[in-house]
This record gives C-alpha cells, sequence and structure tokens, in this order.
C-alpha cells in the first residue's frame, strides 16, 4: 500500500480553529455561536481572545442557528458550531427557514461528523446530514479532506456571503495537499478506467485505492468532491465519458448523499456508466471505535479498491 | 425585491410628526383611524386572494399600527439603513396585516396588495426578506423569530448600536420550545434592546391556548427567564405606546397584549373558525361597514 497509510495524521478541528482565530484578528466580523460545544469544538483559544465575539447559547440548538442567523443578518459573519449531529438534526427547520431560505449567510460547522463518535453510537453519528442537507436550496455544502483544505475552506466560508454547511472532522486523516475551490472537484490523481469521486475523510483512502488498483493494472482517477452541493457536474459528466465506472465514498448514509448527487448526473448522462456507492446504507451503526466502523460498512482503502476492480474487472 | 412608494412614505412621515405633536386623545384617535383602515385593506386583500388568516390579523394590527406609525426609528425609503430598528413579525401567518402596514408606511405602493398570494407574486402567504422590504427574516413556521430577534440585538450590543430589536409572537407559537431556549439567552445576556410583544388573544389554530397546552401563568413564566413583564390592552394605543417607550433597565421587555382575535369585526370577535376562515364578499361588507362606525 501506499505512504499514505504510515502517514502523520490530523484532526482538521485544530486547523480550523487556528484559521478562525486568524480571520477574527483581521475582520471584527466574525462571531463564533456555539452550543456549549467550546471545548469540543475547539473554541476555546477563540473564546480566550475574543470572549465578547464568542456567544455560547449553552444547550440550545434551535436558538443557536437562529442567533447565528439574527448576527449574519446584522452585518456579522457568524460561525455557528455544533457537533454535526446536533446542528443539523435538532435544528434543521432553523438551517432551512431562518439560514438557506432567508439567504443568510451563516456558516454552520458541523464539527465531528460521519461516525467520529465512534463508539457514542448513532445518536452522536451524523451520517444523515449530507441527505438532508443536500435537499435544502441554496445551502452551500462544504466538506474538506484535510488540515489544509479546511483552513482554505474556512477563509472561503468567511467571504462568501451565502449559507454554508462546513463538515469539520475529528477522525484523524493524513495531509492530501488538495487545493479547495468551492464547487469545483479537485483531480488527486489521473485515470482512464475508473474514477473513484470520494469527500472528507474517504479521500485519503480514495487515494490509497487508486496505488492498489494500479498494482493490479487499473488507472484510477481520484476526484476529491470537496463542495457536495452545488456539485461540480461537469467533472461528473467528464468522468462518464473518460472512464468506464465510477465509485463514490462518502463516510455518511448513501440515501441521498454524495453518492445519490453522483448518480443523478450519471442517469442522465447520454452513455451513462456502472456505478458503485459505498457509505452506510440506511442502516444505525453497531458499537464500535470510528475506524471499526469505517471498516464494517466497508469504507477501508480496500473496499474501494475491489469496489473498482469488481466494476471493470482486474487488467493484472 | 418590491421598492418603495416615495409618495406613501412622505405621507407616513407627515403622520408620524403629526403624532408627534398631538396630544393623547387625538393621537389615539388617529392611530385608531389608521388601524382600522389597514383592517378593511386586509379584509379586502383576503376576500381577493381567497386566503389568509384574518382573525390574527385583526388582533395584531393595533400593534403594529403602533409599532410602525409611531414607535419604529425605520425609513420606508431606506429599507437596508444599518443603523434602523429591527421589527421581526415571528407568527408569520398573519403575513396580510404585515403587508398591509407596511405598505401603508410606503416600504411598497399599496397597489401591490392586489397581488397577495396570487401567482408568483411577492407577497407570499408567509413573508419573505429577500422579496419584500422591511421584512427582517423569513417567517412562517413558528418559534422561529425569538432566537433570530435575540441574535438581532446581540449584534446590536456588539456594534455599539442604540438601534432597539422588536419582536412580535403570537401567543400559541409559544408552545413552541425555541422560544423559550431564545427567552433564556436574552434574560441571561440582559438583552435590554429587545422587546418581545405577545399578541396575547387566547385562541390558536384549533381551540382556546388554555384548553389546547396552557399558557398561563404567563407573565411568571417571561419573569423567571429574566425578562421586564408588562401587561397591556394591546387594542390601546395609547398603552401599548406607553409600554413600548418604557425599556432601558438592564433586561429585555415583555409585553403581553391583551388581544381579541378577529378584533373590530363582531362576527369574528373570539371565534376559533376564523382562524383563517375567509369571508364571503356579503361578510367582508358587514365588516367593512363596521369598521367605519
Amino acid at each position: 500500500m501506499s505512504a499514505t497509510v504510515q502517514a502523520e495524521t490530523f484532526d482538521c478541528r485544530v486547523a480550523f480553529a487556528d484559521e478562525l482565530i486568524a480571520l477574527a484578528r483581521e475582520d471584527e466580523r466574525i462571531v463564533a455561536v456555539c452550543n456549549d460545544s467550546v471545548g469540543s469544538s475547539n473554541l476555546t483559544g477563540f473564546a480566550r481572545e475574543f470572549p465578547d465575539r464568542m456567544i455560547n447559547v449553552g444547550i440550545a440548538e434551535q436558538d443557536m442557528v437562529g442567533v447565528g442567523s439574527g448576527l449574519a443578518l446584522s452585518g456579522y459573519v457568524p460561525f455557528v458550531c455544533a457537533a454535526a449531529p446536533f446542528l443539523t438534526g435538532r435544528a434543521l427547520e432553523q438551517i432551512k427557514a431562518d439560514v438557506a431560505y432567508s439567504q443568510s449567510p451563516v456558516v454552520l460547522c458541523g464539527m465531528s461528523p460521519g461516525m467520529a463518535y465512534g463508539e457514542l453510537g448513532p445518536t452522536h453519528h451524523s451520517i444523515e446530514d449530507l441527505s438532508w442537507l443536500r435537499a435544502i436550496a441554496g445551502l452551500g455544502i462544504v466538506v474538506p479532506a484535510d488540515p489544509a483544505e479546511t483552513r482554505q475552506a474556512v477563509r472561503w466560508a468567511a467571504g462568501a456571503a451565502t449559507p454554508v454547511f462546513l463538515r469539520v472532522g475529528r477522525f484523524k486523516v493524513p495531509a492530501i495537499g488538495s487545493e479547495f475551490r468551492f464547487g469545483e472537484a479537485s483531480v488527486l490523481r489521473p485515470g482512464s478506467d475508473v474514477t473513484v469521486v470520494a469527500t472528507g475523510s474517504m479521500v485519503s483512502r480514495a487515494l490509497d485505492a487508486a496505488a492498489a488498483a494500479a498494482e493490479q493494472g487499473l488507472s484510477v482517477r481520484v476526484l476529491n468532491m470537496s463542495t457536495v452541493a452545488p456539485l461540480d457536474e461537469q467533472a461528473i459528466r467528464k468522468a462518464v465519458r473518460e472512464t468506464r465506472a465510477i465509485v463514490t465514498a462518502e463516510e455518511a448514509t448513501t440515501t441521498g448523499g454524495l453518492g445519490a448527487a453522483v448518480a443523478a448526473v450519471v442517469v442522465a448522462s447520454p452513455s451513462p456508466v456502472p456505478m458503485r456507492m459505498l457509505g452506510v446504507h440506511r442502516e444505525f451503526a453497531p458499537t464500535g471505535s470510528t475506524a471499526f466502523l469505517l471498516e464494517h460498512f466497508g469504507l477501508t482503502a480496500a473496499d474501494i479498491c475491489r469496489a473498482a476492480v469488481e466494476l471493470v474487472g482486474s487488467h493484472a | 425585491m418590491l421598492v418603495a412608494d416615495p409618495r406613501t412614505a412622505a405621507a407616513w412621515r407627515r403622520f408620524r410628526q403629526e403624532i408627534a405633536d398631538a396630544g393623547p386623545e387625538r393621537r389615539r384617535a388617529m392611530l385608531r383611524e389608521r388601524a382600522n383602515q389597514s383592517r378593511t385593506t386586509d379584509l379586502h386583500m383576503i376576500g381577493r386572494a381567497g386566503l389568509g388568516h384574518v382573525g390574527g390579523d385583526l388582533s395584531v394590527l393595533d400593534i403594529l399600527t403602533t409599532l410602525f406609525f409611531a414607535v419604529l426609528r425605520v425609513d420606508p425609503e431606506k429599507p437596508d439603513w444599518p443603523d434602523r430598528d429591527r421589527f421581526v413579525l415571528s407568527k408569520g401567518h398573519t403575513a396580510g396585516a404585515l403587508y398591509t402596514t407596511l405598505a401603508a408606511a410606503g416600504y411598497f405602493p399599496e397597489a401591490e396588495l392586489d397581488t397577495f398570494a396570487a401567482p408568483l407574486s411577492p407577497l407570499n402567504g408567509h413573508p419573505n426578506r429577500v422579496k419584500v422590504p422591511g421584512v427582517e427574516t423569513n417567517t412562517g413556521p413558528l418559534g422561529h423569530g425569538l432566537p433570530v430577534s435575540v441574535g438581532m440585538a446581540v449584534a446590536g450590543k456588539l456594534a455599539r448600536s442604540s438601534r432597539h430589536v422588536y419582536v412580535v409572537l403570537g401567543d400559541g407559537e409559544l408552545q413552541e420550545g425555541s422560544n423559550w431556549e431564545a427567552a433564556m439567552t436574552a434574560g441571561h445576556r440582559r438583552l435590554a434592546n429587545l422587546t418581545a410583544v405577545v399578541d396575547r388573544n387566547r385562541l390558536q389554530q384549533g381551540a382556546r391556548t388554555e384548553e389546547t397546552n396552557s399558557l398561563d401563568p404567563l407573565p411568571d413564566k417571561w419573569r423567571a427567564f429574566g425578562w421586564d413583564v408588562r401587561e397591556v390592552d394591546g387594542h390601546d394605543h395609547l398603552a401599548l405606546l406607553d409600554a413600548f417607550q418604557h425599556t432601558g433597565d438592564e433586561r429585555p421587555t415583555c409585553i403581553i397584549a391583551h388581544t381579541i382575535k378577529g378584533r373590530g369585526v363582531s362576527f369574528m370577535e373570539d371565534r376559533v373558525e376564523w382562524h383563517h376562515k375567509v369571508p364571503s364578499p356579503e361578510q367582508i361588507s358587514a365588516a367593512v361597514a363596521e369598521l367605519a362606525r
């Protein structure tokens, strides 16, 4: 397997917090709003340096998102931070009505998404968020894949003046050197047989999978789809034209997330190609660590590689 | 986005000045007449559209009229003026009352009211800030206006602005828990620049509030959350004015405005079926005649 397996890994919340503090030093409109999650959202440093601009409403997510929207509509740039399951599940109607429908430029920061909370179980997992939020008009969905991309996404979101959901990972990932451009997929590896479209924690695994597939004679393209909505449809159509199959990988339910978004583009293509969607298939997770659960649900590099090979056959 | 009607806005400015200069009885008469004109406009609008929430519109109109014609520091021709007072109608289903009030103040031409609820009209059944000047946030689902208003009040404090935030809540809507999350935040943060008005007409869509999920003792609840509470007759413009002028201690203010759903039209008053029933042309004529008396 490739070198990234042994590479140093990072919690993206650290990069998130560093960049937010740096931005707040430059721009006094930046404020943070949270639900008692100063610690788990990594906002301790922000709160120390900008106590007036840290609005902790306590354990009250609906209030938190409404307050964030009121701040945004008054000219501030609120980063509304909470564990992703509670932000998106508890305050979904506020996200829809107060933020997206009101065109209120709030940056909703879903911390520790996917199955980052491992053994704490499905109540604390946020695998539904991509499906829920992708159904909401006018809301950008951004899932950075590593610390550098997290920093770039934070900086972009602060100036975006549009409602956005930022999924900030806790599960440690290696640096992959992807450049963030909102609405655009990054081609991290060229390939002509199969395209793997991955997001967030799955991107480094997709790269490892492509390296493993190469050993079997398969040329695998890797797209980092760090913007899940609006989707870079052009990159998908290009993959349909230029490769023979598509695998999607996301730490989320496949009901309506990345895979579903990609599939909608694939089936509308003149010559659709076969697809495999990796993720959680409408199941609550059993007890286990994040690493265990990713393996349990077939979200390892080996699983991604196997899916690619099964779709087009090995050339080895 | 609709644009202001300068002539009506100018008339609104003259009216505001007259109100400021008038003695109490004249002031009361002017606001009463202005509110009843809005009631008449609202009834016609609902009749034309074939939908609306007439009962709640009529109960809240004295509150809206007092705010827009005597209290709010706003400029209908500059709806984005950063230091304007903010007004949020949390009970968004009474959009008709808000639209008639905004049009009377010149935020947009009154003729636009003819399009209420028509296909592609900016005047949707619930207010949309992107399309209607004077609307600060989109409401409709209940329990949303207070948290957003708390955010606006926090912003006002951060910006060290003297602007004030007013939010009107339905009483039935207080059954939504999000209000109490926000009420707690406002009390905790001592948001003296925030005033919540509860349109306490004691009826919700299907029945009386106290038969459904009782709210009383309502003043005690707000007090317990750290608010300065006043109770007024929500159809007495002078009492409302007095309550609005009293802010300034270190707590947010809650004005519990005791109102009558369907106020001003005897056959609608305090009757649950007029929550969103549409009056017939004959009923509209009778209602308008009664309001003109």
